[in-house]
């Protein structure tokens, strides 16, 4: 792309902001009555939370795992494809994310999850309550129509941000891999809003950037807890 | 859109066209419809393609953005409605682009549910990095619209140009397409634009123009004019910008001189009263709207004076 520094985010815009909504509108008619379905979804991961063992956490993460698949086929390669054509890839991303958190979550095990006990776990819980919640409320607030409504789980904003809320409260490696599709999503995202001069716009890119932050607030304080022990082991071991 | 473009074209009087341009009768199908022949008295400018003569009308239709509304089927036959309001007001020339997203699928449904018009105009574009694969989008292209051929066909923001334009001159010369064009937008590449333009037998060329960016006035639009090219100026209300910047002042009196009911129609008489402009095309995905802006190839032109005054004019606002 020559003269890269003229273009603006609205130059990449394909769509009108009417269209971009009637998409959601369309999409929820054609989908009724999976909304519930994902909503009740949605709560069973909370419940999963309270308690969750081992074949718990690979529940929550089949469940995620399957709200991403749904989200890259029924929505970004049906319909969002058809008004962006950078929607297949994005199929191909939400896919993408399906498969790691199957392979990370279900078949290897590697999420455990705890009750919350530190900043991140906390804000992990409110971040992914909020997406369920509160994130679908804010269109009809904004004065978009009921039926545009994104609900977690079948829309991909809301089940982006959920995720990264329910990946805050993983210990144990393997989590920071997951993270990183569903923050690309919230940035896209949050450009495309952006340049239709979106309200809401912040939303995606604000919980992004609060889970990435609080993973790397969390690592830090990790390897600072790694090295004050490794080194009262060696005063331990030394005569 | 504003509300304030839905003025009413009362203020229009028979007058002479401006130079360069030649006035016609109305056509037969604006006649027929109530709406238009009450919007639109003045005679109806074209201008000469200079490759061959053909008449073009002076406003002609964009599709970015308006057109993409995927397979919502309510605003597909909202789009056919602003395609029906175009041809009845006398348009032909629309211009689209496999960039579009469904664009070119829904001018397809659209002049498919119009009967396909003969009047039509078709110009698209090639957009692709490959110069192999530009036939393949060609085709492609064909198939979206529906039509037998495209009149016109541009290498899309110069994309490969060296590779795609042999292939379109050996389309035109087989008889399968019209014309052959190059366009970019936003002032970008102006100086490959103009040695494309120095270099290339092409019949067309398509850059962005309006009262604001002008700076095509310096170079491209003479060139253009002493190589007989002939231009299709986009972004001629810059998105929709122009409209919401000049568009809480009342129109001036001397609107009236010139034959405009509406602001679009004084951005939109500014750009294609250069003597080296073939047609402007606004996008738009309003019926009301299209009759506004096709309603600027009615009346008379500023001249180089009313010119300046709008340019002045608009810059204060």
């Amino acid at each position: 792309m020559s003269e890269w520094w003229t273009y603006t985010l609205r130059d990449f815009l394909l769509f009108s902001p009417r269209t971009y909504y009637r998409l959601f509108e369309i999409y929820n008619a054609a989908i009724w009555p999976a909304q519930i379905v994902a909503f009740g979804l949605g709560l069973t991961i909370l419940a999963l939370l309270r308690r969750a063992t081992a074949t718990r956490a690979r529940l929550i993460a089949a469940i995620l795992a399957g709200c991403w698949l749904w989200v890259a086929i029924a929505f970004h390669a049906t319909r969002y494809a058809t008004i962006n054509t950078a929607g297949v890839y994005f199929a191909w991303g939400f896919g993408l994310e399906a498969a790691l958190l199957i392979w990370t979550g279900v078949v290897r095990g590697r999420l455990a999850f705890e009750r919350p006990a530190d900043l991140a776990s906390h804000a992990g819980l409110w971040i992914f309550l909020f997406a369920l919640a509160i994130e679908p409320l804010v269109g009809p607030v904004l004065g978009r129509e009921w039926r545009q409504v994104e609900i977690f789980g079948v829309a991909p904003d809301p089940t982006a941000v959920a995720t990264l809320g329910i990946l805050l409260l993983v210990t144990g490696r393997g989590r920071r891999m997951l993270m990183i599709i569903p923050a690309i999503w919230c940035a896209i995202t949050g450009a495309t809003l952006l340049a239709m001069k979106a309200p809401d716009a912040w939303i995606p890119p604000l919980a992004a950037l609060l889970a990435v932050w609080l993973t790397v607030r969390q690592w830090r304080a990790a390897r600072r807890i790694g090295r004050v022990e490794s080194s009262e082991d060696a005063r331990a071991a030394s005569p | 859109m504003p509300q304030s473009r839905t003025l009413s074209r009362r203020t229009f009087l028979a007058s002479l066209a401006a130079a360069g341009a030649s006035s016609v009768l109305r056509p037969a199908s604006a006649a027929a419809h109530p709406v238009a022949a009450a919007a639109a008295p003045g005679p109806f400018l074209t201008r000469p393609i200079p490759s061959t003569g053909e008449k073009l009308p002076l406003v002609g239709l964009g599709s970015w953005i308006t057109f993409n509304v995927g397979d919502d089927m309510a605003a597909r036959d909202s789009c056919a409605e602003v395609l029906r309001a175009f041809f009845q007001e006398g348009g032909r020339l629309i211009d689209s682009s496999p960039m579009y997203g469904s664009s070119q699928e829904v001018i397809g449904y659209g002049i498919h549910k119009l009967n396909n018009p003969p009047q039509l105009f078709s110009a698209d574009k090639v957009w692709i990095s490959s110069g192999a694969r530009g036939p393949e989008q060609v085709e492609e292209s064909r198939r979206h619209w529906g039509v037998a051929h495209f009149d016109l066909l541009q290498v899309h923001n110069l994309m490969s140009w060296e590779e795609h334009l042999p292939k379109l001159f050996a389309m035109k010369a087989a008889g399968r397409l019209r014309y052959v064009g190059v366009t970019t937008s936003d002032g970008r590449r102006h100086d490959d634009m103009e040695r494309i333009m120095r270099s290339q037998p092409v019949d067309f060329v398509q850059f962005s123009y309006n009262v604001l960016d002008r700076e095509v006035e310096e170079r491209l639009l003479p060139l253009a004019r002493d190589r007989r090219i002939a231009v299709i100026c986009n972004r001629p209300l810059r998105r929709g910008d122009l409209i919401r910047r000049v568009e809480r002042s009342p129109l001036p009196a001397w609107a009236a001189e010139i034959d405009c009911g509406n602001w679009a129609q004084i951005l939109l008489k500014f750009i294609v009263s250069h003597p080296a402009v073939s047609c402007a095309i606004p996008a738009t995905s309003r019926a009301d709207h299209v009759r506004e802006n096709v309603g600027a190839s009615y009346g008379r032109l500023p001249d180089e004076a009313m010119r300046r005054r709008i340019v002045a004019h608009v810059e204060k606002l």
